[in-house]
């Protein structure tokens, strides 16, 4: 069934469509990471004009967070304290990131300091994951199912001042570190274009010591701001939000991150760890090869004015 | 005042070198936009009239159909220190968002270069381009690469012999406008080609609108953006809530 989309002005399988927005939505469901770095080039892929697919493509992750937020909330898997606290954090940080985005792009060559960065950023935390994810899994099968991560550890972080009880997350520490996470994350988000859930998930497990599973529901919570705020900044300055291609995504989202979050409970801890750290990889890897083989069409088009 | 008498002249005069005329019409001068639009084939035909016998020289036509123009930016990619990045980019001031040239043959073997240049009948003809960097040495590179992008995607084509030619008079086309169509008004044009030259033109325009919902949709982007930013985002909520909702139920 083809449908011919208003704002992007081509026509799509509606089906298709579907399709994405599910693969997207158990994603997000799954590991707490908004999509948009797939949902970006997918559309791109099937034709959508590049400008269109990033905003509506937020306009989706906005759903499929929601999906999936509820569902987590249900089991108490969300803190929303230490939500509240990173996404402060966030939104300084994106103000923060504009401001260097507009100076780096003076500079000149922002694309492929954006792309080096990403690729160096990704590549770094997916490796440091996957093994001390497969070191996890190893030392469970030694002494058995008893056996789990030391979380509390004490160190200098936890001398820091404004201590804060974060009753979900089964810790008390300075507000000090979640907000700067929070800010580096938003600096990054707003300079690479993409939501930050990959940098933020890793940033939430090991340098603030919260549980694996609260960690997923957090970081959906707080993607639905961020992403919420880029729709809505893309359909008025840009008019670029599709509402027939975002309610087809939708659809397919929002069922896909329910399915996303059942999956996520039958998985252990350190096997989630892994398989987050495998798409980690495997989107860096993506990446590289983009900068690194010969592209079969060195030529690209874009409107006047827009990347 | 003298060019007023030049009009005059130029309006009263009878036309010294057409002795033949295109009388032309289309089988449909609208499209509408809904969300299932899935292209449209639009049939071209027409006639040639004429008062004295048909000449010796083989009759030729050429008709074009042109979407509205905007500009566009080519970029190009090459390798620099092992990586392949944007390095080079020309903007286009005006090209055809879709072009079709549809004839009764082969393009070169009917149609003089100096005549293209001056009617703008081949794709490249009507792409306008002023303003390449002083660094980039090919800028045509950049205008083939325009054209064999758009091509790819069928919204440039050429099809010589789709013209059929009844008789030295009658001829008709079929013109297929694909599903990607962007709004507004497409000139159609119909040349007569005699000695590999333009020897009369006729000039229609198709108009392509959304309508219905895209319509609604298209200007409320437009017009109400912040309603419609506000929109996007509670469809969004609802439609999030809603599958927790049912999937509870089903639980349950």
């Amino acid at each position: 069934m083809q449908i011919y989309l208003p704002i992007a002005e081509v026509s799509v399988n509606a089906y298709l469509l579907f399709g994405i927005g599910g693969i997207v939505g158990v994603l997000s469901g799954l590991f707490g990471v908004g999509g948009g770095f797939l949902i970006t080039p997918l559309l791109f892929f099937i034709g959508i004009p590049p400008s269109v697919a990033v905003a509506t493509g937020a306009n989706q992750v906005v759903a499929s967070s929601i999906s999936g937020v509820l569902t987590h909330l249900k089991r108490k898997t969300v803190d929303l304290r230490m939500g509240t606290v990173l996404l402060g954090g966030g939104l300084i940080g994106s103000a923060l990131g504009i401001w260097v985005f507009n100076l780096l792009s003076r500079l000149g060559q922002i694309d492929l300091i954006v792309q080096l960065t990403y690729v160096v950023l990704l590549g770094f935390i997916g490796l440091l994951m996957l093994q001390e994810g497969i070191r996890a899994v190893n030392r469970a099968r030694k002494k058995g199912p008893v056996a789990h991560i030391k979380r509390h550890q004490h160190n200098w972080i936890h001398k820091l001042p404004f201590k804060m009880k974060f009753r979900t997350s089964g810790l008390y520490i300075s507000v000090i570190p979640p907000l700067v996470s929070g800010m580096f994350v938003g600096v990054l988000a707003a300079i690479t274009g993409v939501g930050g859930g990959f940098i933020m998930i890793p940033v939430m497990i090991y340098l603030l010591g919260m549980p694996t599973k609260v960690v997923i529901g957090t970081s959906l919570f707080q993607i639905i701001f961020v992403s919420g705020f880029t729709t809505y900044m893309h359909a008025v300055t840009n008019k670029s939000v599709d509402l027939m291609l975002a309610l087809l995504l939708i659809v397919g989202g929002v069922l896909g991150a329910q399915i996303g979050a059942r999956l996520g409970t039958r998985l252990k801890a350190e096997q989630m760890r892994i398989l987050l750290a495998l798409m980690v990889l495997i989107v860096c890897g993506k990446l590289a090869l983009d900068l690194l083989l010969q592209p079969a069409e060195l030529y690209s088009l874009s409107p006047v004015g827009r990347f | 005042m003298r060019r007023l008498a030049l009009l005059a002249a130029l309006l009263l005069a009878p036309p010294a070198t057409a002795q033949e005329e295109v009388v032309s019409g289309l089988s449909n001068d609208s499209v509408s936009i809904t969300a299932n639009f899935d292209g449209s084939d639009i049939l071209i035909y027409g006639a040639v009239k004429r008062e004295q016998p048909i000449p010796a020289t083989g009759l030729d036509v050429i008709i074009t159909v042109e979407g509205p123009s905007e500009p566009v930016t080519v970029r190009r990619k090459s390798r620099e220190a092992g990586i392949w990045v944007n390095t080079a980019s020309v903007e286009i001031d005006r090209a055809p968002s879709f072009y079709a040239v549809e004839t009764t043959g082969p393009l070169d073997k009917i149609l003089y270069q100096t005549e293209d240049l001056r009617h703008s009948i081949s794709p490249r003809q009507m792409i306008r381009s002023v303003g390449a960097p002083n660094y980039i040495s090919d800028s045509a590179a950049f205008t083939d690469a325009l054209i064999r992008l758009r091509e790819k995607d069928g919204l440039y084509a050429i099809h010589e012999g789709a013209v059929t030619l009844k008789a030295e008079t009658l001829f008709s086309t079929q013109i297929d406008l694909p599903a990607n169509l962007i709004e507004g008004a497409y000139r159609t044009r119909i040349f007569l080609m005699r000695d590999r030259s333009v020897i009369a033109s006729d000039e229609t325009v198709i108009d392509v609108r959304k309508v219905g919902l895209e319509r609604w949709l298209y200007d409320l982007a437009r017009e109400q953006a912040t309603i419609y930013a506000i929109l996007a985002l509670v469809l969004a909520s609802f439609a999030g809530w809603a599958a927790s909702a049912v999937f509870r139920l089903i639980r349950s």
